[in-house]
């Protein structure tokens, strides 16, 4: 009960950090409509129907995958910045406990992208909101949201040991569209490249998005998805405990 | 005997890297078989010049670095092994604007802070408000923090600091860049906290804030201890001694290195103040040397001439000097 509390607290408290910034409200709001935009511009001049609801389902889940990578490495960077980072070690409370509301956080932004994303379709491009199952597309957008965030939070985690960790995130925005099949079909990529998408969570999100939007049953790859979200969390919380105390030992919780 | 921080041969040594395509490691010795005890209730001091090593003891002690060597303990509790029941007993406020989330108001803060501390749901609007009216932010708790000054803010560290009722507070240069009224308020508060049985250990540049609020004090250089004893002890080990104090301006290199050959002196050091310059000359107790020193001075402006005791600051700069 006190780890929800805990947990709640920290995420409200960090979404309200994230408001306060108009600029950065600004950019967020429009960032996923750009890439909205670039989608759909590209999948209508030759897909059907069916292709499209595919793409707005990828591209919403794209927007969601962009709002944590990047924001979810540095996090813990703005946090040594600001000072805060020591304090956060220096608390009793588990540390991975305060890490990850600070990419959940993150990833509830995304989820306006998601938001944003299907209606930016139905009303400039005219894609339909239909979908087979409406419960399991909730679901697994539901999915989609906390795996995205289990990733984001072992990415956060990187960086209480390495000050130079944020470029992870940079780096792996883009890889991540396509490995994990937000873009193109998993089909189209080199069949040595499918093992490393079936370890990804989100890869499973995306399935079940779309098997909920275009019918078939999202339900395996919802647990599928949830399963390996949990694995990510466990790897994650194994790990902060590892490299804060190697970050004790290396001294890098302050900037030096 | 009980003690409330124990630290014995504590080491810390850290490395660096320079260099792109040729790396070379480098290795500093930040802190060495550094050894201490406080004892519960107390207010300890640890003074040093910069990069003497007292942040690093102190993170060391609150579990933010581990020990390259030695060992040392908190209320019992070893700080590398029990590391996460020291933090549930000690309070950890520093210096700076740092520390603290901006855009978030120092109502939030606290709440924040009373979570990671686990402070139970139903005493943290109390427990706040009685420490914002301690620390004299009541009325301005609602601000985001990016609008405070930088006494309001360390006002608001210290109220974070001691949110959980910590048993054993890190003060690590708490007034810095406060304003000579925040200051004594801050001494003043540290006071009532020691009064109030918490132990307290302290790091400070400003001697008479040592000499005033200290039971006890460690001067530390070089990572190493040089001397540890009460204020009136370390005083003691410039008792030999008599300063004279004099305001000029424009003294050069070539007066000073002439006073500091007159027979009888020990040290000259200098401070600016303002325009002027305040010479400090210690000179062997029952030895004459003001007319000599004001005589090389011949040609400059003189202010005002002073004979007073050794300060704890005098202490403190002759201790540094010979590290």
């Amino acid at each position: 009960m006190t780890s929800l509390r805990l947990i709640l607290v920290a995420w409200w408290l960090q979404m309200k950090m994230r408001s306060r910034s108009a600029f950065e409200g600004v950019l967020g709001v429009l960032w996923p409509l750009f890439f909205a935009t670039t989608i759909f511009l590209m999948y209508r001049q030759s897909a059907s129907g069916a292709a499209l609801i595919g793409a707005s389902v990828g591209a919403s889940a794209m927007g969601v995958w962009s709002a944590t990578s990047t924001t979810a490495s540095s996090a813990l960077q703005s946090e040594r910045r600001q000072g805060t980072l020591e304090l956060l070690v220096a608390a009793p409370a588990s540390f991975p406990m305060l890490v990850f509301p600070i990419a959940l956080s993150m990833t509830t932004v995304g989820l306006y992208s998601l938001v944003a994303t299907l209606l930016w379709g139905r009303v400039a491009f005219g894609i339909p909101i239909t979908f087979h199952d409406p419960f399991g597309f909730v679901c697994a957008v539901a999915a989609v949201v906390i795996s995205i965030a289990l990733m984001g939070f072992l990415e956060s985690v990187l960086m209480v040991r390495y000050r130079a960790a944020w470029a992870i995130g940079t780096a792996l925005e883009l890889p991540v569209w396509l490995l994990c099949g937000f873009l193109v079909p998993l089909t189209l990529l080199p069949a040595w490249v499918r093992p490393i998408s079936w370890a990804l969570p989100p890869t499973w999100g995306a399935y079940a998005l779309r098997a909920a939007a275009l019918g078939g049953s999202p339900w395996l790859d919802v647990l599928v998805c949830m399963l390996l979200g949990a694995v990510f969390a466990a790897l994650a919380t194994a790990l902060s405990h590892r490299l804060v105390d190697s970050a004790r030992t290396h001294a890098t919780l302050a900037l030096q | 005997m009980d003690y409330a921080i124990e630290a014995d041969g504590l080491v810390r040594r850290y490395r660096s890297r320079t260099g792109v395509r040729r790396t070379a490691a480098k290795e500093v010795l930040a802190v060495d078989d550094v050894s201490f005890r406080v004892e519960r209730g107390e207010l300890f001091g640890l003074l040093g010049p910069n990069g003497a090593g007292k942040t690093t003891t102190i993170k060391m002690l609150i579990t933010l670095l581990l020990p390259t060597a030695g060992r040392a303990s908190v209320l019992g509790l070893d700080v590398v092994r029990d590391a996460r029941e020291v933090r549930r007993r000690i309070g950890y406020v520093f210096g700076g604007d740092r520390g603290l989330y901006e855009r978030l108001s120092a109502l939030d803060n606290l709440r924040y802070f009373a979570e990671l501390y686990g402070v139970p749901a139903r005493e943290q609007r109390g427990r706040i408000g009685e420490l914002l009216e301690l620390v004299g932010l009541t009325g301005r708790e609602r601000e985001r923090v990016e609008s405070y000054s930088r006494g309001m803010r360390q006002r608001l560290h210290i109220a974070r600091g001691l949110l959980h009722r910590p048993e054993v507070l890190f003060l690590d240069e708490p007034s810095i860049g406060i304003d000579p009224v925040g200051a004594r308020e801050l001494r003043t508060t540290v006071a009532g906290l020691v009064e109030a049985g918490t132990t307290v250990l302290l790091t400070t540049h400003y001697m008479f804030e040592a000499d005033e609020l200290c039971n006890r004090i460690a001067v530390i250089a070089g990572g190493r201890i040089v001397a540890h004893g009460t204020p009136e002890e370390l005083k003691g080990n410039v008792v030999d001694a008599s300063v004279v104090e004099i305001e000029t301006f424009g003294a050069d290199v070539a007066v000073l290195d002439r006073a500091r050959a007159i027979p009888g002196v020990i040290s000259v050091d200098t401070q600016d103040s303002g325009q002027a310059q305040l010479l400090v000359v210690r000179a062997q107790l029952g030895v004459e040397v003001t007319r000599s020193v004001l005589d090389c001075l011949a040609g400059l402006r003189v202010g005002r001439v002073a004979i007073r005791e050794p300060t704890l600051e005098d202490a403190y700069v002759e201790l540094v000097r010979h590290a």
